[in-house]
């Protein structure tokens, strides 16, 4: 028994030794860090973000890829933390992460700091001085807020009614439509909160359609955006009726069921390359992505497209990089937050990237599509 | 606001006050025979809710792994308590109770998912209740005898580490349930689902049911004794470690009842079941967590002031609603003596 212990605490004692000898930058390996949501209230998009990183390219320009991905839990605190041991221990070239704002924000503030490469997989406010390691992958709300206004503008909407998340989600497209509405001629009339553990929406759905708007806008995400889809319909409610690109995904269909069909969404292109024309730089890697995704974890998911794209950005970015310096080298560093603003028209699966020193989202248009739902599939509108 | 969205709102009131009634009695029940503030009873909820949706969609839930698991770690606890001692009957008995039942469950999940509603109701139902003795032989019971207050932070661990299974085991993404009948009647301009009348006879059932029990039954009355006095029930000769586990597989059984009515109504996740836990906790400590009448009729009035504020404030709902607790909790502390533990 004694024994035993000894070998236990022997045993101990050489992994942390293991553990503690100092990593080195070895040649030839280009060290990736990821800090992910894959536990906690973000799950839904921590996971499929993890999925897509056990799909990306193993090299990259001669480099063999390292890759470290650790758990925040959409914790800001601990983003830091992850943030901070992906860095210092394990000398990372480039960073990925988190999956919502708050814990996104923290990761690029440290990355700045350290002067490493961040790419966000979730949307953040830049703050001008700041913004020369971070890039950013998702949308911006505007330009996804802006392919719903123009959509109710040609479809002679002219009152709209609300429901979204009692959180900043909710806030957020709240303030893009009091922003927007005059230029589309939009008035709001009436606007209601719900959140995502409620049982019912009943009350709020009753008020909306006792209002008598042309369109209703719902601002939730993922499947609570389909709880008012269907009380909605329930309550004979026969407009159209919008969702943000928050909600885009399979499971949205599923529990929705009929009453989703004829929904108005924004999303991102990587839900429906398919139905994109061939010459669109979107296409390719949007049905690699989907190829590659859907046979080993079922439905696509629009955030695997995220970290994807990071990856599809470095296979750009890290070739030309290389000439100025070595992995594992500030040099090296430095050079990919230069190739990121000098490379341009970087085609991914959701949408071309065109950074510039002040735009670290580096999107347009062609980083939307408009999608309804028919028969119980996703259809492009053009 | 005219009759019509006065209707709908007080039917809505009702539905959601009937399901916090439940939950309500089975936070009673738990804390009178236990003295345990249960607040995982809403996991039990999305447990029951997830369950009866996979069963539904013809997969094998992961509560049917998890009650294996589960109950082998509560046979080791056991045998390791009775090491000294361990029969040839007690074998026997643990071995019926821990390893052929949660394992039959599993085999029967297997073979019956997606043949019909009525066998995923009962399956589910089996199921999650299975799990609540072991859960409290696990956590509660080594504690039984220590202050409210510890039982109530292992309350919380067990919380926290059921939300975390829940992730593992039904994932991130939320489910939801087909409704038991497409039968719906019209009662003037109010068409009734047969859901919430599936929701009312079941809480009036269940109500009924629990009363036979307690007033009918040996172990009924046993855990009634125990609620009323620990120590004199040992004395006349009640197992009370015994009743602390009935009385979880009870709220186990109330949770996934609850649950399978919510299923259908809207879209469960593994985390959902807190908030809804904590309406049924208003109700239960309006009614002083000893009182079941008042503890139904506290749950009713959650459910209809939820439902005209989700009407007339949507952004202040919740507020309104877990705000309701302060005044009446500040009666309660003037009206009643003060003690800082009760044994």
């Amino acid at each position: 028994m004694k024994f035993k212990v000894t070998l236990l605490a022997a045993a101990c004692v050489a992994a942390l030794g293991i553990s503690n000898a100092s990593v080195k930058a070895e040649d030839g390996v280009l060290t990736v860090g990821a800090t992910l949501s894959t536990t906690g209230p973000a799950a839904a998009l921590g996971i499929p973000e993890k999925n897509a990183l056990t799909l990306v390219p193993t090299e990259i320009g001669g480099l063999k890829v390292k890759l470290i991905v650790l758990d925040d839990a959409g914790d800001p605190t601990q983003a830091t933390t992850n943030a901070k041991r992906l860095i210092n221990d394990d000398k990372v070239d480039v960073i990925l992460g988190s999956s919502t704002t708050p814990p996104t924000i923290a990761v690029s503030a440290v990355a700045f700091d350290a002067k490493v490469p961040h790419f966000g997989l979730g949307p953040m406010p830049i703050t001008p001085g700041k913004e020369r390691y971070t890039v950013v992958m998702p949308q911006p709300v505007p330009l996804m807020a802006a392919g719903i206004f123009d959509h109710m503008k040609k479809n002679n909407v002219k009152t709209v009614g609300m429901i979204g998340f009692a959180d900043s989600w909710g806030d957020l497209w709240l303030g893009q439509f009091k922003a927007a509405a005059d230029k589309y001629g939009l008035k709001l009339v009436a606007d209601e909160r719900y959140a995502r553990a409620d049982t019912s929406v009943t009350g709020q759905v009753l008020k909306l359609v006792a209002a008598k708007p042309d369109a209703v806008l719902v601002a939730a995400s993922g499947t609570g955006a389909a709880l008012p889809q269907s009380t909605l319909r329930e309550r004979g409610y026969k407009g159209l009726i919008y969702q943000t690109h928050g909600a885009v995904s399979q499971d949205f269909i599923r529990i929705a069921g009929k009453a989703a069909e004829g929904v108005i969404m924004a999303s991102g292109p990587d839900m429906l390359p398919e139905g994109q024309p061939d010459g669109a730089l979107t296409k390719a890697p949007g049905l690699a992505l989907v190829q590659a995704y859907e046979p080993k974890f079922g439905a696509r998911n629009q955030f695997a497209g995220h970290p994807w794209d990071a990856f599809e950005v470095l296979k750009r970015v890290v070739p030309v990089a290389l000439k100025k310096g070595k992995p594992g080298t500030p040099e090296f560093r430095e050079a990919i937050a230069d190739a990121l603003i000098t490379e341009k028209d970087i085609g991914a699966s959701q949408g071309v990237y065109n950074f510039t020193a002040t735009d670290r989202y580096g999107v347009d248009e062609r980083a939307r599509i408009m999608l309804t739902v028919k028969d119980g599939k996703f259809e492009l509108i053009k | 606001m005219d009759l019509t969205i006065l209707l709908f709102l007080v039917q809505d009131g009702i539905t959601n006050g009937a399901i916090y009634a439940l939950l309500g009695f089975a936070l009673v029940l738990v804390f009178a025979v236990t003295r345990i503030i249960f607040i995982p009873q809403g996991e039990f909820v999305a447990y029951g809710a997830l369950t009866y949706a996979m069963l539904q969609g013809g997969h094998v839930p992961g509560t049917a792994y998890l009650l294996p698991i589960f109950a082998f770690v509560a046979l080791l606890f056991d045998l390791y308590a009775e090491r000294s001692r361990i029969t040839g009957a007690f074998l026997l008995r643990q071995g019926i109770d821990k390893i052929v039942v949660p394992l039959g469950l599993l085999f029967a999940a297997r073979e019956l998912a997606g043949v019909s509603t009525i066998a995923s109701l009962v399956l589910t139902v089996a199921i999650v209740s299975a799990l609540g003795p072991h859960l409290y032989r696990i956590a509660f019971q080594p504690l039984a005898d220590r202050s409210v207050l510890v039982l109530l932070i292992a309350a919380v661990g067990t919380h926290l580490a059921l939300t975390g299974l829940g992730l593992v085991f039904f994932g991130a993404e939320g489910q939801r349930a087909d409704a038991l009948t497409d039968f719906s009647v019209d009662l003037g301009p109010l068409p009734v689902s047969g859901q919430n009348i599936a929701v009312y006879v079941a809480t009036l059932l269940l109500i009924a049911g629990l009363y036979w029990f307690f007033e009918r039954t040996v172990q009924g009355k046993a855990l009634r004794a125990t609620a009323v006095n620990r120590l004199g029930a040992r004395l006349v000769g009640i197992r009370t470690k015994g009743t602390g586990k009935i009385a979880l597989a009870l709220a186990a059984g109330i949770g996934a009842v609850s649950g399978v009515l919510l299923a259908p109504m809207t879209t469960i996740y593994y985390d959902t079941g807190f908030v809804i836990g904590l309406k049924g906790f208003v109700a239960a400590i309006i009614g002083g967590l000893a009182s079941y009448p008042l503890a139904a009729a506290a749950a009713l009035a959650v459910g209809l002031i939820e439902s005209f504020a989700s009407f007339f404030a949507s952004d202040y709902k919740e507020v309104i609603v877990f705000t309701l607790l302060i005044p009446v909790l500040l009666v309660r502390s003037f009206a009643s003596k003060h003690t800082d533990e009760e044994d």
